[in-house]
């Protein structure tokens, strides 16, 4: 939380539907040209904070707090001011890249009104540039392509075709919704590489959503990890991943299988996410915390820093971390080496 | 394509001898024309002549093939009421048919879609409620007793309007006011749910994530696809320009193809009744045939397979 | 050496499938040619993206599917056809789980009662060792007698997935296929459902066909692993060893794709194009044209999986040299 001025800052952004809050008080800063990864489970919000800083949730949910974009609050925004900034100074993609893109109209069509209503283009020059588009997102063949619907493409070429619509604003950040959940491996690797090229080129901020935390890992240098509508931690990816202090972030990262190495019995939190409707009283996390004590179940840990550039939000942060850390590893040492 | 289309042509050559088969037995079956139209007092020598003359003595089977072998000659038969062409008969009713059938077309159209997209747009308010309060009405409400109700309030408690003939085109008013209702109705239902529908799809949201405004986002993005299921019920109302004014027809005693085909039916004139059907399932199954190929248009996907017979 | 519980020779299934609505119908090898052979108790990983017909082979080899040719033996003797009642009988002894547990399980029934019912369908045991056996299993897999009366919509994902793994287990089967069982679960909840599985394969001593693209789930359960592009298999091995030091090029390039927490995008192989259409399979290898080490016979010549050392078995020709391959018939 160091930069003075970010790009983007939300300020206790809050989403209640139909009176069930889902979203509980979300504060982040994303600086110019940064690269955040949000990362949670089905329902932990990471979703909804971004579509509704950008006005994109139906209209019977109900938003709080604020979204300043350069110091303009979105939230507060008139609807011709949202459209402006959509698709403009900020776009976003989504993650299933065959239903998100219109079956009836062509390519070049769903580029071109981007292209028309972002940068004024038009006639000749929308083809042109969309082509441009098309060949830096790599699609072979661009020309030809630009007149192709949907169907006709695969699911990596979609999404470099909803990437290409999103680079057509020319925007300073680019939010990416579970963009390669959809896809295969080879084809996930593709996509995360494209999006960190062309995030070099052309200097924008980056928001990855993602469940996987490898996949944000890769692409990200930092990392906030969302739990039942709040951030339970946020720091630089490195540290975080090398050294998690919330538990429930240590839970995630043990539940991970390794790739290599021996293989140890995986680090399963007990349990299930709690229903938005019914919450448990105090911290979210609580009933599935290993570390919890009766503190846990007064009020809901707010979100403070730990150490220069990191937050969490544990009660036991600050009083015992040094002492989770050394539980936790003696979990670790004592765990049984699993031979299938 | 071609194939696609030479089998829906077979479908519908299909259909239409079934419906023909079909109508021909029941009917011949169910009463003995001659007695119907001379009437059960006539002479028994005057009968078996009339039977005679129109082949009526001969087994069912025989009358039905020399029936299906007149049809491939191109004669669709007499009408054994006062023996002129059926096809003749038909013919010169079709016109007062489609004066009420086209502008009731119209109608359904002008309504029932504008409504159901209004509705779908205000998702769950007053306004979709009382929208589909009144679709609900509207075509739960049989056409002959709104008929009868329009006749009531407008021509016998308010005098503006007659309430049947077919002197002028005010007298078509409250025939086609009749037939558009219920019709706007289904299609303001139908259209209502093409588009909730297409309103809920991932594309919708990312209309509006590239800065599209609202109504365009609707315009280009949603209206498009929702055309897709529309234009069915749509070609099906065009099936029924012909044969979907029996009732009403009837109600306000207007001189269309329904009520001679009423008339015809209850004096059991065959060569009529049958002209008229095929005619009839000769509609439906051009508007069908029209939809199909509308659906090319108006959908790439399907388009591309029939350009590229499968890649 | 004794008898394997699974041997699978040479199967291979092949769709008509239309394109659209008017296309003409096209062949699709889903599978072509998978052989591998399962001991008891063991539990063998398959691997490949979609399209490469992984699921389809977990359906092979339980007979769900009739396969075009090869054959498959269980314990020592011919799968008999699906469908019949020999088939029907062995089927207590072979389960399969899939990756949606909502639609493996009846809404209408207590999920106890589903439990019960392959009990009841072979005859296994008396009405009151059916209920302990129930309970049983609802403890095994996790769960409360109190989850045995409630219905699957009333339960979680994960306890779910448990249930459809208690039923699948009533019968003491020899051998579970296990297709995608945790790709539609949380993240902290497939920790849980891989644990279950793997105390439970020790247990009861299974025999395990796991399909999955997870590469890390894969290896966690799994002693051996195959993994299958287009319809074969292109490289298989032990858990271990396979990811630690892949030799198939197409391996290595899912090995290195595979995300790790903490670790940036670096010098990662990262194949170009997307995996080739099975309806429209490349000649020779099919993976020749995203192979960044293909040659020019790799287009002619289809590689056969042969030894390459170390127990690993490889289906490359860069990789294994000469003579291991069958030229296609122009």
């Amino acid at each position: 939380m160091a930069s003075a001025s970010p790009l983007i800052r939300l300020e206790g952004l809050s989403v209640s539907f139909d009176g069930v809050r889902v979203l509980h008080g979300v504060d982040l800063d994303i600086g110019r040209g940064g690269t955040l990864g949000l990362v949670g489970e089905s329902g932990s919000g990471k979703s909804v904070t971004w579509l509704a800083a950008l006005g994109l949730l139906p209209g019977k949910a109900r938003i709080e707090g604020r979204a300043l974009l350069d110091g303009e609050d979105l939230i507060a925004a008139s609807d011709r001011r949202l459209d402006a900034v959509r698709g403009g100074r900020i776009a976003m993609i989504f993650q299933d890249p065959a239903s998100a893109l219109n079956p009836v109209l062509t390519i070049r069509r769903q580029i071109g009104e981007a292209l028309a209503l972002h940068r004024g283009l038009s006639g000749r020059a929308v083809g042109a540039e969309a082509k441009r588009l098309l060949d830096l997102v790599g699609i072979p063949d661009a020309e030809r392509r630009l007149s192709a619907y949907p169907h006709e493409f695969s699911g990596g070429q979609n999404q470099r075709v909803m990437i290409a619509m999103a680079l057509a604003g020319q925007p300073d950040l680019l939010v990416a919704d579970e963009p390669t959940t959809a896809l295969d491996v080879t084809i996930q690797a593709q996509i995360l590489d494209l999006l960190d090229s062309v995030r070099r080129e052309t200097g924008m901020a980056l928001v990855l959503i993602s469940h996987d935390l490898g996949v944000v890992s890769q692409t990200c240098d930092r990392v906030a990890v969302m739990y039942a509508g709040r951030i339970v931690e946020e720091g630089p990816s490195s540290r975080l991943f090398a050294d998690p202090a919330h538990p429930y972030t240590r839970g995630l990262i043990g539940a991970l299988p390794p790739l290599d190495g021996s293989r140890r019995r995986l680090v399963s939190i007990a349990g299930t996410v709690p229903d938005p409707r019914d919450p448990p009283p105090g911290c979210a996390f609580a009933p599935r915390c290993l570390h919890s004590d009766r503190r846990c179940t007064g009020d809901v840990p707010q979100i403070e820093p730990i150490e220069a550039d990191r937050r969490m939000a544990c009660v036991l942060a600050v009083h015992r971390r040094s002492e989770i850390a050394a539980r936790a590893g003696r979990e670790h040492t004592t765990a049984e080496t699993v031979a299938p | 394509m071609l194939r696609f289309f030479s089998l829906r042509v077979f479908r519908a050559l299909l259909t239409v001898t079934l419906v023909v088969t079909f109508a021909f037995v029941v009917l011949r079956m169910s009463a003995d024309p001659a007695l119907i139209i001379l009437g059960p007092e006539a002479p028994p020598e005057v009968i078996a002549a009339f039977r005679k003359s129109w082949g009526l003595d001969e087994p069912i089977w025989v009358q039905y093939v020399d029936y299906v072998a007149a049809i491939f000659r191109g004669e669709l038969g007499r009408s054994m009421r006062d023996g002129r062409p059926a096809i003749e008969l038909v013919a010169e009713r079709i016109p007062a048919t489609l004066a009420l059938t086209l502008p009731a077309l119209a109608l359904k159209i002008a309504i029932g879609i504008p409504a159901g997209i209004w509705a779908s747009l205000h998702r769950g308010t007053f306004v979709d409620r009382t929208v589909m309060a009144a679709a609900v009405a509207g075509f739960t409400v049989p056409s002959f007793v709104l008929g009868l109700v329009l006749v009531l309030i407008f021509s016998v408690q308010l005098g503006w309007l007659p309430s049947g003939g077919q002197d002028t085109w005010i007298h078509a008013i409250l025939p086609i006011v009749t037939m558009g209702v219920g019709g706007a109705a289904v299609l303001a239902r139908f259209t209502r749910s093409a588009m909730l529908e297409v309103l809920g799809q991932p594309y919708m949201r990312t209309a509006s994530a590239k800065g599209l405004p609202w109504a365009r986002a609707i315009r280009d993005h949603a209206l498009p696809n929702a055309a897709i299921p529309t234009v069915t019920i749509v070609g099906f109302m065009v099936g029924t320009l012909i044969a979907g004014a029996v009732v009403v027809e009837s109600v306000f005693s207007w001189p269309g193809v329904g009520r001679l085909l009423v008339v015809a039916v209850s004096n059991r004139d065959l060569a009529v009744v049958q002209c008229i059907l095929l005619l009839v399932a000769a509609t439906m199954v051009l508007s069908n045939l029209m939809v199909d190929f509308l659906y090319g248009f108006l959908d790439p996907r399907l388009a591309a397979g029939a350009r590229a017979g499968g890649h | 050496m004794t008898e394997p519980l699974v041997r699978v020779d040479d199967v291979a299934r092949t769709y008509h499938s239309r394109r659209g609505l008017f296309g003409r119908a096209v062949e699709v090898a889903a599978v072509d040619g998978v052989s591998f052979t399962l001991g008891r108790g063991e539990t063998l990983g398959i691997v490949g993206e979609s399209g490469s017909g992984k699921s389809t082979t977990g359906r092979l080899v339980l007979g769900l599917e009739p396969s075009d040719r090869g054959t498959v033996a269980f314990d020592g003797a011919a799968l008999p056809k699906g469908g019949t009642p020999d088939w029907r009988r062995l089927r207590a002894r072979m389960q399969m789980i899939f990756q949606d547990p909502l639609g493996a399980l009846d809404r209408r029934l207590p999920i106890g009662e589903q439990i019960r019912e392959p009990l009841d369908i072979h005859d296994i045991g008396d009405t009151a060792s059916r209920v302990a056996r129930v309970a049983d299993l609802l403890d095994r897999v996790g769960l409360t007698r109190n989850h045995g009366r409630r219905y699957p919509h009333e339960l979680s994902g994960g306890q779910r997935q448990r249930a459809v793994l208690a039923r699948a287990l009533a019968t003491t089967p020899d051998f579970l296929v296990c297709d995608e069982p945790i790709s539609a679960l949380d993240v902290s909840i497939q920790a849980q459902v891989v644990n279950l599985l793997v105390d439970l394969q020790a247990e009861f001593g299974l025999a395990m066909l796991f399909v999955s693209h997870d590469l890390r789930v894969v290896r966690q359960v799994s002693r051996r692993v195959a993994v299958m592009y287009l319809g074969r298999i292109v490289e298989e091995g032990s858990a271990d060893d396979l990811f630690a030091s892949p030799v198939h090029p197409y391996t290595r390039a899912l090995v290195s794709a595979a995300p790790t927490p903490g670790r940036r995008l670096t010098d990662r192989i990262v194949l170009q194009g997307d995996p080739p259409d099975p309806a429209d399979r490349p000649s020779g290898c099919a993976f020749h044209p995203r192979c960044p080490v293909a040659e020019a016979r790799c287009r002619i010549e289809t590689p056969r999986l042969v030894d390459v050392g170390g127990g690993r078995r490889a289906a490359c020709l860069p990789v294994s040299g000469d003579a291991t391959s069958t030229r296609e018939a122009a």
